[in-house]
């Protein structure tokens, strides 16, 4: 089906789709902004900047352990990783009683320090450098598949956990009372987040994947009056900085992700004088 | 009738024939530390009980305990007004403060729905929710206030809207964690008229943590004073006459006794319950 559709960019009278990596790249972006805009609205309204921000530096850890223990295919690795991380510092932040600043600070700089450690190992780490800054010409056509199946999962999971994290935002006692299971929601979003970093990670890169987890909803966050209004610009704001952020690294010869999010600061700032004041 | 059959029972007598709540020998402890021990309260449907207590008393993990997040020892017990254990009360809670995002764009009609329905806020439209949602505003005098976003909410409007919250489904026990800060006297007055409405309207016991000696003396049925565990409870008269009362807050306490007492006299047979809040309002 992918290559059906693929050859469909192909035909469309765009200079820049007539390339295969190109016609990948678009349908990646496609797939994955959506998913940014959706999850970022959380990221945000939660203020879960810093909690995200460690879920990269996570699945950095995963990517290093994969290529280490070379069994499984990266990509599986790298999310199984990124999710017990993810779980792990949702129980850990249950547990204690230190800020939660604290806590994930601690995690955050052990992943990263313990992936470049391992990336390091043997003098290897050049051939790790791309994940720094991500490389959109390597996606590939079971990637995508990949993608295609996480995209159909978290909007799944989104229509069920979203009420219940909106609830639980506000105060965990009234949440409780309402009968929510507070921890099975926090790690359950935890692990979407997770999955969704870990997966576009290896385009987007490690240094900015955390941009695309809070400038679309940043952006919506500064004129929509209610989360309709929040979720539908979120996810325009994290659609169009995609496609034209992939657009213009293609014309300019510069790294996409990179392009994309410096888009998507642009909505922010548009957004910002635009604001609305009540 | 079932009005006066609940309220004629005396404020910490027995349960016998009516609904009613009992909060037998609760505990906490975090760590080694005992935030209170060995609480007993009976709190009957269609009254009003407030907790009173210093900072640090134990108010609102009183209420924490009871909501079950709490990890304590004793037991909740639930007895409708048959008489029958009915297991769990239903129970509506209205927390201190709100964690959230002021700039966050989420509207009143938002977090209703997100509370209701499993449909989800950000893809279902909202048409066929918002009767129910204006009515239960309405009954907090706030249906005006169902776009705004929560952000923009003034404290005692913020408080009016989980209120409303609170109430649907109605709960059989009704917990109410008064803001310390934020809420003006003008929204104060406001809400303690709307619980005595609900007081006197509908079957629920009410569980009130108050700062406001004046309005508990005027609405209260019953008054807990905790610190560390029930120091005395009793008819609000009975509670702010109390020495340990006045030892604990001071000469404010007394001056409240002074001022209740009078009425009580003039008016034996609404003595410390006047259960209307229209009396309560000519109480003044």
């Amino acid at each position: 089906m992918i290559e059906y559709i693929s050859g469909f960019l192909g035909n469309l009278p765009f200079g820049w789709l007539h390339h295969t990596f190109m016609q990948h790249a678009l349908l990646a972006v496609l797939l994955v902004t959506p998913l940014f805009g959706l999850l970022s609205t959380m990221v945000v309204s939660n203020r879960m900047a810093f909690f995200s921000d460690s879920l990269g530096h996570g699945a950095f850890t995963g990517i290093a352990l994969g290529a280490l223990l070379g069994a499984v295919s990266p990509l599986m690795s790298l999310i199984a990783f990124s999710v017990l991380f993810a779980f792990f510092i949702t129980y850990i932040k249950h547990r204690s009683t230190a800020s939660t600043d604290t806590i994930i600070g601690v995690f955050s700089s052990t992943a990263i320090a313990v992936g470049l450690m391992l990336m390091s190992y043997g003098g290897s780490f050049n051939k790790f450098s791309a994940f720094l800054i991500g490389d959109i010409l390597s996606i590939t056509v079971e990637d995508l598949q990949a993608l295609l199946a996480v995209f159909v999962l978290v909007i799944v999971i989104w229509a069920w956990l979203f009420n219940q994290l909106l609830v639980l935002s506000l105060n965990q006692s009234f949440a409780r009372s309402r009968g929510l299971k507070v921890f099975l929601t926090e790690s359950l979003f935890a692990a979407t987040l997770a999955v969704v970093v870990a997966i576009s990670i290896q385009w987007v890169g490690l240094l900015i994947i955390n941009a695309l987890l809070v400038l679309p909803a940043a952006a919506a966050c500064n004129v929509a009056a209610n989360v309709k209004q929040y979720h539908c610009l979120s996810v325009l704001i994290a659609f169009c900085s995609g496609v034209i952020g992939l657009i213009l690294a293609y014309y300019c010869n510069m790294a996409a992700g990179a392009t994309i999010v410096v888009v998507s600061s642009l909505f922010f700032f548009i957004t910002l004088a635009w604001r609305r004041n009540d | 009738m079932k009005n006066i059959l609940h309220h004629q029972a005396a404020s910490c007598g027995d349960c016998a024939k009516l609904c009613c709540t009992k909060i037998e020998h609760f505990g906490v402890k975090a760590g080694s530390l005992v935030i209170f021990s060995d609480v007993n309260l009976h709190v009957h449907c269609g009254q009003l009980t407030a907790l009173i207590g210093p900072n640090g008393a134990g108010k609102s993990t009183l209420l924490k305990a009871i909501l079950g997040e709490v990890k304590h020892t004793g037991q909740l017990q639930y007895v409708d007004a048959k008489g029958k254990h009915t297991g769990h009360p239903i129970i509506g809670y209205v927390p201190q403060y709100l964690s959230f995002d002021v700039s966050a764009p989420t509207s009143v009609q938002d977090l209703f729905m997100a509370c209701l329905t499993r449909k989800p806020v950000w893809f279902w439209p909202s048409k066929s929710l918002r009767p129910r949602i204006e009515k239960s505003l309405s009954r907090v005098r706030a249906e005006h206030l169902i776009d705004r976003r929560l952000g923009a909410l003034s404290g005692g409007e913020l408080q009016r809207v989980l209120l409303a919250l609170a109430l649907d489904p109605l709960p059989d026990l009704l917990l109410l964690d008064e803001p310390v800060s934020g809420v003006d006297q003008n929204g104060l007055e406001l809400f303690y008229e709307i619980v005595a409405e609900l007081r006197a309207q509908e079957d629920m016991a009410i569980i009130l943590i108050s700062h406001d000696l004046n309005m508990v003396a005027r609405h209260a049925d019953q008054v807990v004073l905790l610190d560390k565990g029930v120091i005395c409870s009793g008819t609000p008269q009975e509670v702010f006459r109390d020495q340990r009362t006045k030892e604990i807050f001071g000469l404010l306490a007394g001056e409240e006794a002074e001022r209740v007492a009078p009425v009580a006299a003039a008016a034996p047979e609404e003595a410390g319950r006047r259960r209307h809040p229209d009396d309560a309002m000519r109480g003044r």
